[in-house]
């Protein structure tokens, strides 16, 4: 059993928890993420490790609630506990390399919860690190102050011009590349569908871009291949392989099918979580 | 008097269409008259070739002699001094080519029912047994074992009841291994895993869930915690795939991820929160126990219709004649000599058929098995919207890419020293899967026990140095 320490609520549907894991917070690396599944009847959900405290054994997730699982995690209070929480999994993000070099981390909506520690590290190993951060509108925009600590410049961007910028990630990248920047790498990190774009554009510029991926995960340790992808036409897991890869390289709709996979059910188990929430608050 | 009865005593089993949806377990288990009765049938042969047929070497005429007697105590007594798992090994062995295929009886007729008589001690032991199982003296030295599965557990017991401070490292939340994720419930119930591992916890053994040796914690790092030896039992997890077009389709599993999926995550439960694909039809590829397992449970969650696709006949087929003949008892329908090519996609991402190229049994290859060839033009589509790959497994590379000094052989199994079971990384041993490529439990049990006597054997000549 795993303690949460913290919950904080960040926006409207995203909440942050500090959970006690000596284990974890001793290892973990920027890019890793954790399997943490909240009861005895719950499914596994993979999670990306957002921070972490290695003195006081504290690891720092970040989730949107989404469905039946993350609505049950987000009820959890302070000094209650998570039936288990197994990690660091996956490897960690490459920033070394970036020393020296100009890169452009994007985050789209909950994806900045991920994008901000590694464009942190980044920059903190010596890279100039523009951020770009897109949300759908301005009730739903957070880790603003943690994002400008992380980089040389951020770009905020709303889809309905409700804050910052009016706009697509896309779009300001785009415009940043047209008006001079000259970046060695991209690393984008959120939605599959805003990664592909990323990736689309990157591409026509030829600027090598690295995506975060988030498939369907059960055990998280290599041995189901529920994670599987098409990377460069070969098949990888995303837990051991990844989950960074290649943008470029990913087969990008074929993830977005598999990742609907399980599309109706769980739209029945949300339903069936918020009618069993309704029936408990009309009790009361 | 024995018993000259030239056939076993049946087991009760519940009716194939009754079991074929549901999750109860399907073969019963004797009764204490039927126990007494079959245990009759031993002759207590004085060179006992069965107790040499058993991987873990149970007293097997003197449990079966004190089960004649009625004095089932006394019986789960004298198998406990050498399984501790009994309940487990009874259930899932493949008894026709281990103990039972040398005992005597078997040579005119059939042989003793040793695995249905040792499940039947075991089960009266759980039921009604009394005494605790004393809690071994400890000596304070500390053996970390790496992986909870058949191996593990059988190397943690036996080390813990010579009094090691044994830890167990698992990175499930529930310990087992296979026999919690891959065995499904109906022939292994999960209540009796549980118990099973509790009364090697209840001697003392410590259980770390949610801990992945190589990324949590790595083997190197035991050691400077002050272990000072590892048994390394992490098994053959790691699930092959064909390399055929649309593999990567919606409605495409591993066996593992369906396997775990319905066993470890209670997926064909409502309560439990994992989700399964709900299946009209089913392909299963390959013809090996997992391969009939995945069968039986996608029939139980309510496919009308459940294929095992293999590309041999039915004489080349690994699963053990039993669980085909249940299968097929179950209404599994069988497509042998039959090879995918491709999965076809519906044009939305998900599964809608599967080509088949019909094969023929050419020469004998380097296994002896004589080799499928397909014949040209024959290819069909067999009308599924789910396919579970059950091509076998190998080992995870995750230990052995963490541990500097491990040494693999080409299939990725850790090589060990044939007697003591140990690596080429001193203090570090290792059995079961994890050396062998996917095999049997008992298999597994039998290096857990080899390698906790040769782990006993070092750190006793080290404490005398």
């Amino acid at each position: 059993m795993y303690k949460i320490l913290r919950r904080e609520t960040l926006s409207s549907n995203v909440v942050l928890m500090d959970v006690e894991a000596p284990m974890v917070a001793k290892k973990c690396l920027p890019g890793q993420f954790i399997i943490l599944r909240v009861n005895e009847e719950g499914e596994r959900i993979p999670l990306t490790i957002a921070h972490y405290d290695r003195e006081k054994g504290v690891v720092t997730i970040i989730f949107q609630t989404v469905g039946a699982t993350t609505m049950e995690l987000a009820e959890l209070k302070e000094g209650e506990y998570i039936h288990d929480f197994v990690g660091p999994l996956g490897n960690p993000s490459e920033t070394e390399e970036f020393k020296g070099k100009k890169v452009a981390v994007i985050g789209g909506g909950l994806g900045c919860a991920i994008a901000w520690p590694q464009a942190k590290a980044i920059h903190e190993a010596g890279g100039t690190v523009h951020m770009i951060a897109g949300f759908r509108t301005k009730e739903i925009v957070m880790l603003e102050e943690q994002m400008r600590e992380s980089c040389d410049e951020l770009f905020m961007m709303t889809d309905d011009g409700t804050y910052g910028e009016k706009g697509f990630v896309t779009n300001k990248l785009e415009s940043l590349i047209e008006s001079g920047e000259k970046y060695d790498a991209v690393i984008a990190i959120g939605p599959l569908v805003m990664m592909k774009f990323v990736c689309v554009l990157t591409k026509k510029y030829n600027i090598p871009t690295i995506v975060s991926m988030n498939p369907i995960m059960i055990d998280g340790t290599g041995m189901c291949g529920g994670c599987r992808l098409t990377v460069d036409g070969e098949t990888k897991f995303a837990c051991v392989d990844g989950p960074d890869f290649d943008g470029h390289k990913v087969d990008f709709d074929e993830t977005i099918r598999r990742s609907r996979m399980y599309a109706e059910q769980e739209a029945a188990a949300r339903e069936k979580h918020a009618c069993r929430m309704e029936g408990m608050n009309n009790g009361k | 008097m024995a018993n000259m009865s030239a056939t076993k005593l049946p087991m009760p089993e519940q009716d194939p269409a009754v079991r074929s949806r549901n999750f109860e377990e399907v073969a019963q288990g004797y009764t204490a008259e039927m126990a007494v009765e079959e245990a009759r049938r031993c002759l207590h042969c004085k060179n006992s070739p069965c107790v040499a047929g058993c991987p873990v070497n149970i007293r097997i005429p003197e449990f079966i002699a004190k089960v004649a007697e009625g004095d089932f105590q006394a019986a789960y007594e004298i198998i406990h001094t050498t399984n501790t798992l009994p309940a487990i090994s009874g259930r899932v062995c493949p008894q026709e080519s281990q103990c039972e295929c040398l005992c005597v009886r078997g040579k005119k007729g059939e042989p003793v029912a040793i695995g249905r008589l040792e499940r039947f001690v075991a089960d009266w032991y759980r039921e009604h047994g009394t005494e605790k199982t004393a809690k071994p003296a400890s000596n304070g030295v500390k053996v970390a074992v790496v992986g909870s599965g058949p191996a593990g557990l059988t190397c943690a017991s036996d080390l813990g009841k010579l009094g090691y401070a044994v830890t167990i490292f698992e990175a499930f939340h529930t310990a087992g291994g296979v026999l919690v994720y891959g065995i499904p419930q109906f022939r292994l119930p999960k209540e009796i895993v549980r118990h099973e591992v509790e009364g090697i916890l209840d001697m003392g053994v410590e259980l770390r869930l949610d801990t992945v040796i190589g990324k949590t914690i790595t083997i190197d790092e035991l050691f400077e915690q002050g272990y000072q030896a590892v048994f390394v039992g992490s098994g053959a997890g790691l699930p092959m795939f064909m390399g055929i077009p649309g593999e990567t389709l919606s409605g495409v599993y591993s066996a593992n991820e369906y396997l775990t999926r319905v066993n470890l995550m209670k997926a064909y439960l409502e309560e439990y929160d994992t989700p399964i694909k709900k299946s009209r039809a089913v392909a299963v590829v390959g013809g090996g126990n997992v391969a009939m397992d995945a069968a039986r449970c996608a029939k139980r969650i309510g496919a009308e219709h459940v294929y095992v696709v293999y590309r041999r006949s039915e004489a080349e087929m690994p699963a053990r004649n039993e669980e085909i003949h249940h299968a097929r008892e179950e209404g599994i329908e069988f497509h042998l000599l039959n090879n995918p090519t491709r999965i076809l996609s519906d044009g939305k991402g998900s599964v809608a058929g599967m080509e088949c190229i019909k094969m023929e049994l050419g020469e004998p290859d380097a296994s002896g098995r004589r080799r499928p060839v397909e014949v040209p033009g024959s290819e069909f589509v067999l009308d599924v919207d789910t396919v579970i790959m059950s091509l076998g497994t190998t080992p995870n590379p995750l230990i052995r890419s963490t541990t500097p000094g491990l040494e693999t052989n080409r299939k990725g199994c850790l090589v060990v020293h044939e007697d003591t079971m140990e690596t080429t990384r001193p203090h570090v041993y290792a059995g079961g899967d994890a050396v062998t490529g996917a095999a049997t439990v008992i298999l597994a049990m039998g290096a857990g026990k080899r390698a906790a006597k040769a782990i006993h054997e070092a750190l006793s000549a080290k404490k005398e140095d």
